[in-house]
């Protein structure tokens, strides 16, 4: 505990020593992330730092190491915060837990926008993200085009907490319980995103069901072990992913992988800038702002359109 | 006290229980589900236990000396980086990337060695400060991008192929596994039939008696911690070849399985006590309950729930045998 606060106190520290070096005449705007290891969120980062060179704005990027740290990224908000920006970007892992320090941005008068998921209140000013249930019940139409309507299909999803986990695990249960009545969903896994967790999963799931038809997976790092342990099981079975990253686009070009969801995370980054941007000047926003999603497979993945969403 | 005569303590009776409870998991399990007792499910359970294993075996040996290693999983993930840069970024041959993979494991298992003697830092905290310092090594050399080995092609034999699967087409088992065999046999027979080995029970039997009779204990100590880092290059090595890359966030909570793993095969946590047999047995546990539970499609959160369970009553049950 001590190096803990140690750790905070320093943080802090250097935070009021930037702050004072920030030029005053430049919008200062901390984006707060889930994440800063997966591809998906350096594109984000891309996104962000592409409109804080068109705004002429300070952007600045930081998330924790894993998204089960709710705690860490609410030290981070804090310091955010104490440097007092301009605006600030915040993508929640727990909404409830942020919002008291939200509470506080608003009463000093730093407007809050919300990006890649939503936050369980009316303190932000705009919400950039992608529809993911949307998006998953996309996954699931196309599913059942694919297997024919009928059969056994799984979901591996990267957790049970974060409402992306839920939004997409729903999303795309609930369409097929709605609309596609002959397709039986056996199992809903969690790989944590972790790739070799979820290659052993997928095995266990084909052996337990050999009839399996169709695998979903609710991330990139879920959609590379599913197409890693469906090679290795060398069982013939349609995989559908999410997001993007070079093997999961290996895998769609060479057809190990049907197809997959990808959001616009270069956008998601972008709107996120330039809404806050706006409402730092007091600018009127729009509230919920869709940055989009598309299914691509191997008959479109080089097309400008989709080619541009892609990250590597 | 002859330190020839330090051997690893009366642990049969333990190896047996542990094995039991293994083939009691695998009987019931066969009975709850055929698709369960396949033999391509119980190839699917040993190569899900590849991995981990190696990183057990590596925990073992320094287990066995009273300390712990808590870098083994971003250790991991650390060398098959390193692999990773020498395939994939210099264009050097396969068996140059294998080796340099151990090399580099052995280096920092040498520098927790190098903490913990030298420095005096206790193991927990020494091999804590290993494990983020590698993780942000990994992550900051290859900034934070997986690498691939698409320019090496074999590289994804060394686990994922089957020399036995050419030889036995029927029985196509993963070289993963022969890796972690051979692993196992090469460890168990330096812990007990070279002197490195010897001192590893004895400097978890008594440090201070086996000091006072004139070994200079940080030098070996050191060295035993190398073996151990180089285990773990093994296992660098095992997941970037199952995953044709290496994956910089990957590796932190491998550790912890490891670790449970040893436990479970009955290697205590004070030291002085242990066998590489027992730790490849509580490896096994672990695949096989994970694999069984999902086959029964119990939900995941019980998963996590039941394996908890698992380690306490395996360790309890150590505690019994060893009161009576």
């Amino acid at each position: 505990m001590i190096t803990r606060r140690l750790l905070l106190g320093a943080t802090t520290a250097l935070a009021m020593m930037t702050t004072g070096a920030i030029a005053q005449d430049k919008m200062y705007v901390p984006l707060i992330s889930k994440g800063f290891q997966h591809q998906f969120w350096q594109a984000v980062k891309a996104g962000a730092d592409k409109a804080a060179a068109e705004f002429n704005v300070e952007v600045t990027f930081e998330g924790p190491e894993t998204e089960a740290q709710v705690d860490k990224q609410i030290e981070m908000l804090t310091t955010a915060l104490s440097k007092k920006p301009a605006a600030i970007g915040f993508a929640a892992l727990d909404s409830q837990a942020a919002i008291p320090l939200l509470r506080k941005a608003k009463e000093a008068g730093i407007p809050v926008v919300a990006f890649d998921s939503g936050v369980d209140s009316d303190i932000p000013v705009a919400t950039a993200a992608t529809s993911n249930v949307a998006a998953a019940a996309l996954a699931a139409n196309k599913m059942s085009e694919i297997i024919g309507g009928s059969g056994k299909v799984a979901v591996i999803a990267h957790d049970q907490t974060s409402r992306t986990g839920i939004d997409r695990t729903e999303g795309f249960v609930n369409e097929i319980k709605a609309k596609h009545p002959g397709i039986q969903i056996v199992a809903v896994e969690v790989g944590g995103g972790d790739h070799l967790k979820s290659a052993e999963i997928t095995k266990t799931l084909l052996a337990a069901n050999p009839d399996l038809k169709g695998l979903f997976a609710t991330n990139e790092g879920g959609a590379i072990g599913m197409v890693q342990g469906v090679q290795e099981a060398k069982a013939k079975v349609t995989i559908i992913g999410y997001d993007s990253g070079k093997a999961q686009k290996d895998a769609i070009r060479s057809g190990l992988m049907a197809g997959a969801i990808t959001q616009n995370p270069v956008g998601i980054g972008y709107e996120t800038v330039k809404a806050a941007v706006a409402a730092a000047k007091g600018q009127s926003v729009a509230k919920d702002i869709d940055t989009g999603f598309f299914w691509y497979d191997s008959s479109n993945i080089d097309k400008p359109e989709i080619a541009a969403v892609l990250y590597d | 006290m002859s330190l020839t005569k330090l051997k690893p303590s009366g642990s049969t009776l333990q190896k047996a229980l542990a094995f039991g409870s293994l083939i009691a998991l695998v009987l019931i399990f066969s009975f709850l589900s055929e698709n369960f007792r396949t033999l391509s499910n119980m190839i699917n359970i040993l190569q899900a236990t590849s991995v981990i294993g190696v990183l057990a075996v590596s925990a073992t040996i320094v287990i066995i000396t009273g300390g712990i290693d808590l870098s083994v999983g971003t250790a991991m993930t650390f060398t098959a980086v390193t692999a990773g840069m020498l395939l994939t970024w210099l264009g050097l041959p396969i068996p140059l990337g294998v080796i340099g993979a151990i090399l580099m494991g052995a280096l920092t298992g040498l520098a927790s060695g190098f903490f913990i003697t030298k420095m005096r830092i206790p193991p927990f905290i020494a091999t804590l400060g290993m494990m983020l310092v590698l993780k942000g090594l990994s992550l900051i050399f290859t900034g934070t991008k997986p690498i691939y080995f698409n320019d090496s092609p074999g590289f994804t034999e060394i686990a994922s192929g089957s020399l036995v699967g050419l030889l036995v087409p029927a029985f196509p088992l993963p070289n993963g596994v022969l890796i972690l065999f051979a692993v196992a046999a090469i460890v168990g027979w330096i812990l007990n039939r070279t002197a490195l080995g010897r001192y590893t029970y004895a400097v978890g039997s008594n440090e201070e008696a086996t000091r006072l009779s004139g070994v200079n204990i940080d030098a070996w100590k050191m060295g035993i911690y190398a073996l151990a880092g180089a285990v773990t290059g093994v296992a660098g090595i095992l997941i970037a070849s199952r995953l044709n890359s290496a994956q910089p966030a990957l590796g932190q909570g491998y550790e912890l399985e490891a670790i449970a793993a040893v436990v479970i095969g009955g290697t205590s946590l004070t030291g002085g006590r242990g066998t590489i047999l027992g730790t490849i047995i509580g490896a096994l546990i672990m695949s096989v309950l994970t694999n069984g539970l999902r086959i029964l499609s119990v939900a995941p959160e019980w998963q996590i729930v039941a394996t908890g369970f698992i380690i306490i009553g395996a360790v309890y049950a150590d505690m019994l045998r060893k009161k009576t």
